[in-house]
């Protein structure tokens, strides 16, 4: 109960930041443009995380590949704010972006139609990653690839997106990714007022996973998702088809963390084939991990501190960021098995 | 009219096992095993440790596919189903080690257990009915575990968890119960009352029961197969078998 008082009241600070942020920069409660926008960051990275948790903390499916997923929501977003520079890019052409007019790109490859509308943009952020899991998923689980195989499996599949999105012939700008966006919506962005607007959109993403995500953990469906993650073979025997629980919580599972990506994309102002990189995905999972896996609230707070860490360490001590989110996993995994949050609610009897 | 003059056709059997084998590397745990079962029928299987009693159940429930042999459930190739859809047909099984979801109370074990819809959705939907929480309350009775309804399962004795899988037996209300040594770890009152408790449940479900206690056989008075290297050695009465020459060497006079 007081757990979920404090949260209310965080998420009710962090709303009020953009609003502190217009405050006169004298004031004592004036808020950086700095903050706003790593905050409005971490809140997207804290949706990464309940959907890691969901799958991981709940059913028991540990994906090292979610960054794969949260990547693609990105793409799917920076596709669109590409086709939006529209003839404004510095080869002046009407239709297709920079770096294709430089790769010597006659048309618009196929699989970019439909992009320039916003709503289709953001279907595709959730469906591209939502179709990937499905299949992998399906793959996986109906074969019963369980524990390290499948951390290993999904481990590869970011690895290999990685490397596709670098070839500058998939059509994605290749190591460069895409960046220089103008605008979202109509709103010019890196202007406080899109600063704003993309922080509370992410507050809202945030707030409707943690609903959907305690929907579901409390529900039966979140019962039999536990049991299929302490005793799998058992929950057959009682008749439960796992392969389709699985997949449900990993596929939605994915498209939260899509969502997520695409509003993180237009907030950082870049994306590339780094955010693929097989270390993010183990690096999300580690907030996870530190924050308190199997409990919503965990994931967040993990998500908050270890970033809230990160942004410290590699201001004051870049080189020592790796040694510290190592040790601090390791930190974790024996003195605070239940992790952070476990400092501060009991123990399950 | 006419099929009143004519003898009554034999009931179909509602668990047909013919020529079953299970091979392990090499090692035969099931050879070509036969077994019916009737509806309502109860039945005890006995054997050595290592007959093949706990193989032929993981036959029965898709764990572990056959070398060869017919395994059949009412007209169900069971060879060919996952465990999900055997338990689904109306197969339930309490395993010899019992196995809950710690992290959920006794409550929330019985649940799971309820038969009800299986899918994701039906599952995120599903609101606890007030018949659905008489019937846990029924069985929480009968097993004995009223009072440890909102304990964690992993904290529970033993004993409590073979109550508490025979529970969830009974939760899925199946038509055919597969029960594993149900009595190991119970005292004696307990032991009683499991064999009434599955007496009574026969006859509208079949029963298989595989046990070493003895008296706890004799208590179900039912009829009895006796099981020694994966094969059948012996059926008939509890007398019958003690009797036979054949099982007194590999069982009861060891
Ligand atoms: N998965 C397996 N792989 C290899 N051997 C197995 C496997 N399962 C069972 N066995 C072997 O098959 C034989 C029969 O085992 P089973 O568990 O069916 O015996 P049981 O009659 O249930 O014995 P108990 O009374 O000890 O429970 C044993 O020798 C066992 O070691
Ligand atoms: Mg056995």
């Amino acid at each position: 109960m007081t757990l979920r008082l404090v949260l209310a009241g965080a998420i009710l600070l962090l709303a009020l930041l953009p609003v502190l942020n217009r405050m006169p920069a004298e004031s004592a409660l004036h808020v950086s443009d700095f903050v706003v926008s790593v905050s409005g960051k971490w809140i997207t990275y804290a949706v990464l995380a309940l959907a890691i948790d969901l799958a991981w903390g709940y059913a028991g499916i540990l994906s090292l590949g979610h960054g794969a997923f949260f990547a693609l929501g990105g793409y799917a977003i920076g596709m669109h704010l590409m086709r939006l520079i529209g003839p404004r890019g510095v080869y002046g052409h009407p239709v297709l972006p920079d770096f294709m007019v430089f790769l010597g790109y006659q048309k618009l490859p196929w699989y970019w139609l439909g992009f320039d509308h916003f709503p289709f943009a953001i279907l595709m952020a959730m469906a591209v990653p939502g179709l990937l899991a499905l299949v992998v998923g399906y793959l996986a689980f109906r074969s019963r690839i369980t524990g390290v195989y499948l951390s290993i499996i999904t481990q590869a599949l970011t690895y290999a997106l990685m490397l596709a999105f670098f070839r500058n012939d998939m059509g994605f700008g290749g190591n460069n990714g895409f960046t220089d966006f103008k605008e979202l919506l109509g709103m010019p962005l890196n202007t406080p007022n899109a600063r704003s607007v993309l922080f509370y959109a992410s507050l809202v993403l945030l707030v409707l996973s943690l609903w959907l995500c305690s929907v579901i953990t409390r529900s039966k469906l979140g019962r039999v998702l536990v049991a299929i993650r302490d005793a799998e073979s058992r929950v057959r025997f009682l008749g439960y088809d796992v392969t389709q629980h699985k997949l449900f919580v990993f596929v939605l599972s994915a498209v939260l963390a899509g969502l997520a990506g695409a509003l993180y994309v237009p907030q950082v102002g870049i994306i590339n084939p780094g955010e693929f990189s097989p270390g993010n995905s183990i690096e999300a999972v580690i907030w996870v991990a530190v924050g308190g896996r199997g409990t919503l609230v965990g994931a967040l707070l993990g998500a908050f501190s270890v970033n809230a860490l990160k942004t410290w360490l590699t201001t004051v001590a870049p080189d020592l960021w790796l040694f510290a989110l190592g040790g601090l996993f390791v930190a974790v995994t024996l003195f605070l098995p239940r992790g952070l949050i476990g400092l501060f609610t009991k123990a399950p009897k | 009219m006419n099929a009143a003059a004519s003898p009554a056709p034999a009931p179909q059997p509602l668990l047909y096992l013919d020529g079953v084998s299970v091979v392990f590397d090499g090692f035969k745990a099931l050879n070509s095993l036969s077994l019916i079962v009737d509806p309502g029928e109860l039945r005890a299987i006995i054997g050595p440790n290592g007959a093949g009693k706990t193989t032929m159940m993981d036959v029965i429930t898709g764990k572990t596919r056959p070398t060869e042999g017919v395994v059949r459930f009412r007209d169900h190739d069971l060879t060919r189903l996952d465990e999900a859809t055997i338990a689904n047909l109306g197969i339930g099984r309490k395993f010899q080690k019992p196995t809950m979801f710690d992290a959920l109370t006794v409550f929330e074990n019985l649940e799971l257990a309820l038969k009800a819809p299986r899918g994701p959705v039906a599952c995120l939907r599903w609101v606890l009915g007030g018949g659905d929480r008489a019937r846990i309350a029924q069985t929480l009775e009968e097993v004995g575990l009223t009072a440890r309804a909102h304990d964690r399962a992993g904290v529970l004795s033993h004993g409590q968890q073979q109550w508490l899988e025979i529970g969830m037996l009974l939760m899925q209300d199946p038509e055919l119960l597969l029960v594993d040594e149900p009595v190991a770890g119970m005292t004696d009152q307990e032991t009683e009352h499991t064999a009434a408790l599955l007496v009574r449940i026969a006859g509208q479900r079949s029963v298989v029961v595989v046990e070493h206690d003895l008296e706890f056989v004799r208590a179900l008075g039912s009829k009895v197969t006796v099981l020694c290297e994966g094969a059948l050695l012996s059926e008939g009465s509890i007398d019958h078998v003690q009797n036979d020459p054949r099982v007194i060497e590999v069982y009861l006079g060891r």
